[in-house]
């Protein structure tokens, strides 16, 4: 087989591995709750029965790895858990699926990551070719202090910021991100303007700079001195010299920041009152649902661990020692 | 020298300054240069002459963290320095073009070698791109590379380094250049493979004419290659001369001192109290097999060079003495007892009678150590001095290496190439050893700095008959050192004697190759050697 | 040039000159340095600066006590009041000065701790090289495999969010950062030869540690220590922002945006209620911005790299 192949199946094997084990941990997380759990959910009032019922539908009553298998194997179907919400002492269970819960809630926060990726990628990578190529000039320099000073601010800060000059000063976009299945694409869009140009503020200052140390890396090489030497003009030595060789890192660092995205969907979900995924987790954290919780960090972390695997496929498949072997 | 129509290249009161330490500072400082159509000129200095950045301002073009200060670079009737990058970029590549030092490294790992080959050319249109393609092949086999129809369609890392670098040269030449510069093309490669290089290189720019400036280190090698030399020192001109006066009558001591090491010959002397003997050591990483059984004698108080090219598995013997590495088979004897085989097992004593000596002595000292530490250490590890004791043994130690008091608060950092050795045999010393390992102690210094180590190691042998084990690939070095010499060619001893018989003809076949590719300082020496091989 | 009685015979090893650098003593290539150093880290060294003066002295700058109530909730900026009340009527200004205590506080001993057990088992594992090298990486990989704040908001759901358990979950989660850096940068320094030639000399395992291996390791461990620094200040700031992180009443950056954030609705009428809770925020960005303008100039004098013109 082709070592390409080869190298490719054996870090998706890695990947699953790794999935696997992020799971394993998310789940033990159940076991590492305090006795007394049962009634801090169901309330001080809880009976001893309602209590015992409980207990025995978490299967808290079985040994842990076969609890693990079970709740794996309803992952897999689809079936997240029962949240712990809606339950009360009396023992009326008013709980919804977790499925149910994070179903749509998925969909808003890919909407907002999608639409911010679009725009904030491509943004990314030509403000950081430009800045390696012109690098050291007033251009770069002011792209540096401005970017640094980006990363340095907390995201509900640069929210905050643009809530107080787009929406509360000047009514251009809505402050609450508040989104519906029914609304139309251009309504949606216009609710979710300021959570994702705060998204893209963020992420473009990671990515950018990120792209620029990648190019200015690859730019030290010999070889390009050597093209330069040949003759080459600078776009020739970017385009024909460099960049088949910065695919590997440019996909790197294109995972990183939408990784990042991830958790920075978090807070701005939060500030915008968007209905997403992370302000679920947060609120599941404030209530310590449970069920609800780990759902969520498994989603962001199965997001997360996928990304980075798609990037170290490119830069496996673009590597030309692996193409063409001896 | 006036202007005049035969000149291609003339450089005038060239000043170039690097930025270090927060500081500009001088690399050129004012030379001239002058090269005629067709010529062949070999640059030659020390490392940190400045010959590679002049070489580089022949093309008008400045290393990062580097600036033209003054001065003028006329090719061909037009002031380089004048011009803007993009005219610059129209001369380079196809009227003068670079040959790197390493090929492995300069050239792309993503195109491959046919393409990278004819991308000067295709991009100045000097011919269609299919004549080009051609034209490759032809070179590729002229310059004796294997397979040369298809060798083109390879990727840079699917070739050895002596076949990339001259495909290298093969690119250079083939926009038909008015000059090329070459920068040191053959220093990373072995000896034996060096002479075929240098044959290709030099028919190359014989058949085409071509003018170049050829910059290295080696004198052997550039008085194949020029029909002049010019030595550079600091930044500026010591001499030139036509290359047969140069090597005959030199008229600076300096250029003399640049192959004194050559003429430094220690008389053989033979030893059989053996101290130190390795018996049938097989060895290895893993599952890759380095050694294949071999036995090494060490007389007292004499020195046993051990040669090989890259890969001939001397560094290995090295770590199975020390004990870094344990052998898989076979013994390492000390005054007649096996030593335990791993490091761990040893003791002190053990420890301290084997010292060894690195090749880059900048990496064999702790860069955030003085000098008093570094020497001190071994005193107090072995020796248990402290207080004065320590310190006066630390300035005898210093005053045996021909250095003072003053270097005891320096950091390595503050020390030259030839300082920072000397401190290396100070600390192996202060563990009164009865044997040195010397990794290769003096190829990465300065030819007479080089001098100046041997005889120090010489001398401090005599004064306490301490044994060498010489680990080296330069023949003339191995001439000013040993009195017995070891062969090695992939994991094997090839032979084993006193130096003069190694030397002397007749030869095993492999000892012969690698004594005859030896460039020596005679102009017509590869001219004989190849008219001897075919 | 007719330097004729330079001969080999003359030569003095003492009085080579190769590259050697001048010497200087440290508090001289300090003082040089810091006379190139660029506004912005002039500016970092003295917001960072500032920052710590308030930070120790916070009970005697502050007007009002950490949590003292007076009688108006959301009070304007006055006199007394210079940048008004919270929700529940307590002096925003006294607790933006205690904020600085208690949310740089923490960040600091956070980032230390992660430091104390990253950098440990890094420089550990780097010496290593066996099965526990093996089996640390392993385990960093899988933890750097869920996103830092995702984890710590799930542990955070199951140990009930307090100072002592966010310092503890923040500090191991990051510290496996610490450990990749160390053990990178600390294998690099561990094949050097003045490693080998002190293990030749039969130097025990604590001493090429901490006498040949630490020393050289300190430059991007300072500067990564600033970065971690931010990081961790960044995440508390966040956590208590989610309502997670510090509890109240400390006095701490994140939850005052948190509890104020609703004024900024008024700005179009009173734009100083509007900027309140942008003040802890901006606070916030400050001291990060400071830090990473300091460790940026800090990265690129210690890397001596210098890129094309």
């Amino acid at each position: 087989m082709h070592p390409v192949l080869i190298t490719i199946i054996k870090r998706l094997g890695l990947g699953l591995v790794t999935l696997f084990v992020v799971s394993a941990i998310i789940f033990s997380s159940v076991t590492m709750l305090p006795g007394d759990f049962g009634e801090a959910v169901l309330g001080q009032a809880a009976t001893e029965e309602t209590v015992a019922a409980f207990r025995e539908e978490l299967g808290l009553d079985k040994p842990a790895w076969q609890r693990y298998f079970s709740w794996a194997g309803s992952v897999l179907k689809g079936d997240l858990g029962t949240s712990f919400s809606g339950r009360s002492a009396s023992g009326v269970d008013r709980s919804r699926s977790v499925a149910e819960m994070i179903a749509p809630r998925l969909k808003n926060t890919l909407f907002l990551a999608g639409v911010t990726a679009i725009i904030a990628v491509p943004l990314a990578i030509l403000l950081g070719l430009s800045a390696a190529l012109y690098r050291n000039t007033l251009y770069d320099r002011t792209v540096n202090v401005t970017t640094l000073t980006t990363i340095s601010m907390p995201e509900f800060f640069v929210a905050y910021v643009l809530i107080l000059l787009l929406s509360s000063l000047y009514k251009v976009f809505p402050s609450l991100a508040t989104v519906d299945p029914d609304m139309l694409l251009g309504e949606r869009l216009n609710r979710i303007a300021l959570p994702a140009i705060t998204l893209t503020l963020v992420i473009v200052a990671h990515m950018m700079r990120m792209t620029r140390a990648a190019i200015i890396n690859l730019l030290a090489s010999p070889y390009i001195e050597m093209a330069r030497l040949k003759g080459a003009s600078r776009s020739e030595i970017i385009l024909k010299h460099a960049l088949p060789n910065a695919w590997a890192p440019i996909a790197t660092v294109v995972a990183f920041n939408l990784a990042y995205l991830v958790v920075g969907v978090v807070v701005v979900e939060v500030v915008f009152v968007y209905p997403g995924i992370g302000q679920l987790m947060v609120d599941s954290v404030s209530s310590r649902d449970i069920p609800v919780v780990q759902a969520c960090a498994l989603i962001f972390a199965g997001t997360y661990i996928l990304l980075n695997l798609i990037a170290d496929v490119i830069g496996i498949a673009t590597n030309p020692r692996l193409l063409h072997p001896r | 020298m006036s202007a005049s129509d035969d000149v291609l290249l003339e450089m005038r009161d060239v000043h170039i300054e690097g930025f270090s330490d927060e500081q500009w500072h001088p690399i050129i400082k004012g030379v001239d240069l002058v090269l005629k159509r067709g010529q062949i000129m070999g640059l030659i200095g020390e490392s940190g002459a400045g010959k590679s950045t002049l070489g580089l301002a022949a093309m008008g073009f400045a290393r990062a963290g580097c600036r033209f200060t003054q001065g003028s670079v006329t090719f061909d009737g037009t002031n380089l320095l004048s011009l803007k990058d993009s005219q610059k970029r129209k001369l380079w590549g196809t009227r003068i073009a670079y040959v790197a030092q390493s090929a492995a490294a300069a050239f792309n790992p993503a195109h491959r070698l046919i393409d990278q080959t004819i991308e000067s050319a295709n991009r100045a249109q000097v011919r269609p791109e299919s004549e080009s393609r051609q034209d490759a092949v032809d070179l590729f086999q002229s310059l004796n590379l294997p397979d040369a129809g298809n060798i083109g369609s390879r990727y840079p890392h699917q070739v050895s380094g002596g076949q990339l670098q001259r495909v290298m040269t093969a690119m250079a030449i083939s926009a038909r250049p008015d000059l090329i510069i070459f920068d040191e093309p053959t220093t990373a490669l072995d000896v034996t493979t060096q002479v075929e290089v240098l044959a290709a290189m030099r028919d190359m720019v014989e058949k085409h004419n071509t003018a170049a400036i050829y910059i290295t280190h080696d004198l052997a090698v550039v008085a194949q290659m020029a029909d002049v030399i010019k030595v550079l020192r600091y930044g500026e001109e010591v001499e030139e001369a036509e290359t047969r006066t140069m090597l005959n009558s030199p008229k600076q001591a300096y250029t003399r001192s640049l192959w004194s090491v050559r003429s430094l010959e220690k008389p053989q002397e033979k030893g059989d109290d053996i101290v130190l003997s390795m018996q049938g050591i097989h060895a290895g990483y893993g599952k890759v097999r380095v050694l294949h059984g071999i036995d090494i004698n060490l007389p007292r108080g004499k020195t046993v060079a051990v040669v090989g090219e890259s890969g001939s598995g001397k560094s290995t013997a090295a770590r199975v003495i020390t004990g870094l590495l344990p052998p898989s088979e076979g013994a390492v004897h000390f005054n007649g007892h096996p030593l335990p085989a791993a490091l761990k097992d040893r003791s002190t004593e053990q420890l301290r009678q084997i010292q060894m000596i690195y090749q880059m002595a900048d990496t064999a000292m702790n860069p955030r150590q003085t000098v008093e530490e570094i020497i001190g250490r071994p005193l107090e590890f072995y020796h248990q001095l402290t207080g004065r004791e320590k310190e006066a043994r630390i300035a005898q130690l210093l005053e045996m290496i021909e250095l003072d008091e003053t270097f005891l608060d320096r950091l390595p950092s503050e020390l030259s190439g030839g300082q920072k050795q000397r401190i290396c045999i100070a600390r192996a010393l202060a563990a009164n050893p009865d044997v040195i390992i010397c990794d290769e102690v003096t190829s990465a210094l300065d030819q007479i700095v080089q001098e100046g180590i041997l005889k120090l190691l010489l001398r401090l042998q005599k004064e306490f008959n301490i044994s060498y084990l010489f680990i080296t690939h330069d023949i003339a070095t191995v001439k000013a050192i040993s009195d017995e010499i070891v062969v090695m060619y992939n994991g094997k001893v090839v032979e084993q004697g006193l130096k003069n018989d190694i030397l002397q003809p007749p030869h095993p076949e492999y000892t012969e190759l690698l004594l005859s590719s030896v460039p020596e300082m005679d102009p017509d020496w590869l001219t004989q050697l190849l008219a001897s091989r075919t | 040039m007719t330097d004729s009685n330079q001969t080999p015979s003359g030569y003095s090893a003492s009085a080579e000159v190769g590259a050697v650098r001048k010497r200087r003593s440290k508090a001289e290539r300090w003082w040089l340095a810091l006379k190139k150093a660029p506004l912005s880290a002039w500016f970092g060294m003295i917001v960072i600066g500032g920052y710590l003066i308030v930070a120790l002295f916070a009970p005697l700058i502050a007007p009002y006590g950490e949590a003292q109530i007076f009688p108006t909730p959301y009070a304007p900026w006055d006199d007394t009041h210079r940048f008004g009340t919270d929700q529940i009527g307590r002096d925003i200004y006294t607790r933006l000065i205690y904020g600085a205590r208690n949310t740089m506080g923490i960040a600091l001993v956070t980032t230390f701790l992660s430091f104390l057990i990253g950098g440990s088992l890094g420089l550990v594992a780097a010496i290593n090289r066996s099965w526990l090298d093996q089996l640390l990486s392993r385990t960093t990989d899988v933890f750097m495999a869920i996103p830092g704040l995702i984890f710590a908001l799930m542990l955070l759901s199951i140990f009930k969010p307090s100072v002592l358990s966010l310092i503890f979950i923040i500090a191991v989660l990051d510290s496996t950062r610490v450990f990749r850096l160390t053990r990178s940068v600390a294998i690099n320094v561990a094949v050097m030869d003045y490693v080998e030639a002190a293990k030749l000399r039969g130097e025990k395992l604590a001493w090429v540690m901490r006498r040949e291996i630490l020393p050289n390791i300190m430059p991007p461990l300072v500067a990564e220590f600033g970065l971690r620094f931010s990081f961790v200040f960044l995440t508390i700031a966040a956590l208590s922002f989610l309502g997670v992180g510090i509890q109240p009443p400390t006095a701490d950056w994140g939850s005052m945006v948190r509890e104020n954030a609703s004024l900024i609705q008024f700005a179009q009428y009173d734009l100083k209620a509007g900027l309140t809770p942008l003040l802890p925020a901006a606070a916030i960005g400050l001291l990060t911005v400071a830090v990473n303008f300091v460790v940026d100039w800090f990265l690129h004098k210690s890397s001596g790299l210098r890129d094309e013109h």
